[in-house]
């Protein structure tokens, strides 16, 4: 060794790799790491597994001829009651709604964040705080009053609210409206007042200085406001099964169907790759989008 | 000019803004306001099928509630739950990210790894924890092979320990999260702090439970009230994991509230069961929100 | 939305009053934000041309004060002219001002050129003469070569520049800024104030200038507003200012170090202090036969030493305890009476901590306090 010759400490401080506190500190971060990684492996190598190998073997043990055949049944031809056209039209249904509700629940609640902001007018701070408060509120409260005014609302404008996907993208406007506008009236918070009031002197007004200046550069932030949108609805489930009819069930709702279904020989393979394609969308969006994400889950829950 | 001289009226003034936010404001006061005095005003009612505003019986469906068994079992083990997943949430969570804040290798590798839980629904959460606990094939199967012949542990057939299987679940789904928050708190302190202790001194470890933690506690706050805040919405992970099996044992009261209203036809057992949830989110938030909101105002 | 007004309790014009000859004139403005009364009943007539500054310390209502004129605070009482026309209820863009800010609050995503030409594409300017006028601006600042850029890609001096192009590009009669320069290092400041100076002298505009930096004010100021508690406590020509400060505040706000003051008692012409007593035999007083407690200030660069002491007309001995050189000048802390006494010297005065200063000054070149009321006597 270096150090045992020299005499005086000189140059860097000589670091050893592999001390006791290290060992243990990744000792325990591993061990932590199999708890989270198991879920996701073991679905993994279930669905990749015929039926008379899941009955012989464990289940962490890797397939012993993989097979993709769980998939395309899940896919394509799992039964829900008497429906048996597989999770596909839950996807398509899952992303009828997502589209419009994460459009719908973003762009009203970025104004909304907006006006708070910078259009302070009297009451907005109080309609701010019920709003925060609302966000607390156990929705089994507001569900059913919620039901009849889909169902009043629907009968007066002469189109179906209730059991449609419209209905639901409303719902999820409405109860993504705290969060989000909490997330964007922080955001434009930060946003240096002098530029608000520069373009204002400029002669913009509400719309003009939002669309020129606020959106334009806040547009991490509506990726972030977009992350938590797309994961939260297309995680949802019961809204999907109270707002929504059969035939316009979320994936996440089918997939409960498929695999809690009391008929037939339970196909293990074939719930696991259901399960997996369910979790597929938010965990792509997860791993590709990372900083984000994180960012926007933070910065939603500390400042609240 | 006229225009310059029109006097702003404060109706007026700040038209577009106020339009603008009418959806917010409508949010505020129908759904969060109305809605919830509709259900609180209704669970004095002997509504069953239909809502039914006019025949008013005071208590009665608070009394049945709490003399229904369901009931009983479903809030023993939110409160087993709550607790629980509570205390472990917050105990993980934050020796989660301490850990990961020692300034160690693949910190974002380790993050990516706790945090993926938190990305999936509770229905997928509930099925992969209900396939890995199920007794036949499971974590109890292959420990008996391994030679263990008689390990026991079948959290989803045994209604005595039904609920931890649920909670094995709900914490490896949501206790990421808070990993993030501490994680965002700790990142928050001023690193000059960690340079005073080192001066001074004073072990890591200490220097966590007596000054770092006590400085977190705005962060901790927020934290609790999340987790609380989660768990009383707990409905889809029960409904995917175990249906509420075996039996009764795992019955929630969001599940609770939603067969009554849905499949039950029972709307003033569902209407009073919703009403005790907000009577119990209050018991946390009112003196949460004294604690941040009046504190500050003092001060 | 230019339907009638509804309110009719309410006169909007006062014509042929004062207001019509000055470029801005603002009268008995009060501004409250609930119990809390930030301007209090604010007069201030600005000449066509001047360059007004105002200028106090951080919470005396200066910001409010512009952010009332630029229309961008709701004000409480009171009203605004500018150019002779009530604004009191205008846009901020339909009062005929540029405003630069001190974080210059450029639009970030947009180029130097887009910055330039909001303002006017949103007053729907034709796009010939919007590129003329931006054209222009950017001549006249220099920053020709800057247009397509975005302001992140800019230095802070360069973005100011953009700042005051924003407003120059408007073509208004008031030029409002919000400390411009606060936000720059101490070399680029002293560069822009001289073009700042230049800039006025070419334009000839209205500018109202607000300030917590004295030299600033000092140098840039036709007048200067000195604010404390939201009231204007002087208003006058910065020389004015300096020389003959209305109260103590203004005597001990402008100047660095500060005025030294001596705590004392004036009667029959005389000052009488702890430490020393004087006649004022030259001295120029506001309030004639004063007697009564009163405080007698004297600025460190109206102390002599050295050989001079013999000429001026008070004359005493003091212990120098600090000792700072400037290269330029040297400052001495001195004590008399107790009480810490700054003494401005040349660059060279070879004094030390420790040494006994002779010092001389004569009290006409002072200002004497009400001790009450701590106004001019």
């Amino acid at each position: 060794m270096v150090d045992a010759t020299a005499i005086e400490p000189r140059g860097p401080k000589p670091k050893r790799a592999f001390s006791s506190t290290n060992i243990m500190l990744y000792g325990t971060l591993l061990l932590v790491s199999v708890y989270y990684l198991l879920p996701l492996y073991v679905m993994i190598v279930t669905s990749l597994k015929g039926m008379p190998e899941i009955r012989l073997g464990n289940v962490f043990a890797p397939p012993l001829e993989v097979t993709f055949e769980p998939w395309v049944k899940a896919w394509a031809e799992a039964c829900t009651g008497v429906n048996c056209d597989g999770l596909s039209r839950g996807f398509w249904n899952s992303v009828a709604i997502l589209i419009p509700s994460v459009a719908v629940s973003i762009a009203v609640a970025s104004v909304s964040g907006y006006a708070l902001a910078n259009w302070r007018f009297r009451g907005s701070e109080t309609f701010f705080t019920i709003l925060i408060f609302g966000a607390f509120i156990p929705y089994q409260v507001m569900i059913y009053p919620i039901v009849i005014i889909l169902r009043e609302l629907g009968g007066f404008l002469g189109i179906q609210l209730m059991g449609s996907i419209w209905g639901l993208v409303i719902v999820h406007t409405i109860f993504g409206m705290p969060i989000l506008t909490l997330l964007f009236r922080n955001y434009f918070t930060s946003v240096p007042e002098e530029l608000f009031k520069a373009a204002r002197v400029d002669g913009a007004g509400f719309w003009g200085i939002f669309f020129k200046i606020m959106v334009p550069m806040s547009l991490p932030i509506f990726v972030v406001a977009m992350i938590l949108q797309v994961t939260g609805i297309w995680n949802d489930f019961l809204f999907g099964v109270i707002y929504t009819k059969p035939e316009t069930y979320p994936m996440t709702v089918q997939l409960n169907n498929i695999v809690n279904s009391v008929q037939g020989v339970k196909e293990y393979n074939v719930n696991m790759a259901a399960t997996l394609l369910t979790g597929l969308v938010p965990l792509t969006i997860y791993f590709v989008s990372g900083r984000l994400f994180v960012r926007g889950i933070a910065a939603g829950a500390v400042k609240g | 000019m006229a225009e310059a001289t029109k006097r702003p009226n404060s109706l007026t003034r700040n038209l577009t803004a106020k339009i603008a936010s009418l959806p917010m404001i409508a949010t505020a006061l129908v759904i969060f306001i109305g809605c919830t005095l509709w259900t609180i005003y209704h669970s004095f009612t002997r509504s069953r099928l239909l809502p039914a505003p006019d025949k008013w019986v005071g208590l009665d469906q608070y009394e049945r509630l709490w003399n229904t068994r369901r009931w009983l079992v479903s809030i023993e083990n939110l409160a087993i739950y709550g607790i629980c997943s509570l205390i472990l949430s917050l105990v993980i969570g934050f020796t989660l990210a301490a850990l990961l804040d020692q300034k160690i290798r693949g910190e974002n590798v380790f993050r990516t790894i706790f945090l993926y839980p938190f990305a999936l629904s509770f229905i997928v959460t509930g099925l992969a924890w209900q396939w890995i606990l199920n007794p036949q094939f499971g974590i109890q199967e292959v420990v008996r092979r391994w030679g263990l012949e008689s390990f026991t542990f079948d959290p989803l057939n045994n209604a005595d320990i039904a609920i931890y299987g649920i909670l094995i679940a709900g914490i490896w789904q949501g206790s990421g999260f808070i990993m993030v928050i501490m994680l965002a708190g700790l990142r928050g302190i001023d690193e000059e702090i960690w340079k005073a202790a080192r001066v001074d001194g004073i072990p890591t470890w200490k220097t966590y439970v007596f000054i770092i933690i006590p400085m977190m506690r705005p962060v901790f706050v927020t934290a609790l009230v999340l987790i609380a805040s989660g768990i009383i919405k707990v409905y889809d992970l029960v409904v995917a994991q175990t249906s509420g099996g075996p039996g009764i044992a795992t019955e929630v009261p969001a599940k609770y509230v939603i067969e009554k209203m849905f499949l039950s036809q029972n709307l003033g057992q569902g209407f009073a069961a919703s009403t005790m949830m907000l009577l119990s989110v209050l018991v946390v938030l009112i003196p949460w929100a004294y604690l941040e909101f009046g504190g500050k105002r003092r001060g | 939305m230019g339907g009638p007004h509804t309110s009719e309790d309410i006169e909007i014009e006062i014509p042929g009053t004062s207001s019509k000859e000055h470029s801005v004139s603002i009268q008995s403005l009060d501004l409250s934000f609930g119990a809390v009364e930030v301007l209090k009943n604010l007069n201030l007539d600005i000449e066509d041309g001047e360059f007004l500054v105002l200028l106090g310390s951080s919470g005396c209502g200066k910001s409010t004060l512009l952010n009332c004129i630029a229309g961008l605070l709701e004000i409480t009482d009171g009203q605004i002219f500018i150019k002779g026309r009530n604004v009191t209820w205008a846009e901020p863009s339909e009062r005929g001002i540029g405003m630069v800010f001190q974080s210059y609050a450029l639009y970030p995503q947009m180029s130097v050129e887009g910055n330039l030409s909001f303002g006017l594409k949103n007053a729907r300017m034709p796009k010939d003469q919007i590129a003329e006028r931006v054209a222009r601006a950017a001549e006249i600042l220099q920053i020709e070569p800057l247009l397509k850029r975005k302001p992140g890609a800019l230095s802070g001096g360069q973005r100011q520049r953009v700042a005051i192009g924003r407003a120059l590009v408007r073509d208004v009669d008031v030029f409002l800024f919000d400390e411009p320069l606060s936000n720059l290092d101490a070399k680029l400041r002293a560069d822009l104030r001289v073009e700042l100076k230049q800039l006025h002298a070419r334009l000839g505009n209205t500018m109202i200038y607000v300030t917590h930096d004295q030299v600033e004010a000092m140098t840039l100021a036709d007048r200067i507003a000195i604010m404390k508690d939201g009231i204007i406590q002087q208003l006058a020509a910065p020389s004015e200012i300096y020389h003959r400060p209305v109260n103590k505040y203004v005597a001990d706000f402008i100047g660095s170090p500060s005025m030294n003051f001596l705590e004392g008692f004036v009667q029959d012409g005389s000052f009488s202090g702890s430490a020393v007593s004087f006649p004022l035999v030259s001295y120029d007083f506001s309030r004639q036969d004063f007697t009564g407690a009163a405080t007698f200030g004297i600025r460190p660069e109206h102390i002599v030493t050295g050989e001079a002491v013999t000429a001026a007309p008070v004359q005493l001995s003091v212990p120098v305890s600090v000792v700072e050189p400037l290269g330029a000048d040297t400052l001495a802390l001195t004590q008399l009476g107790g009480d810490p006494f700054w003494i401005r010297m040349e660059g060279e005065a070879t004094v030390r901590a420790g040494d006994t200063l002779s010092i001389g000054f004569d009290p006409a070149r002072g200002s004497l306090f009400d001790a009450q009321d701590e106004k001019r006597i």
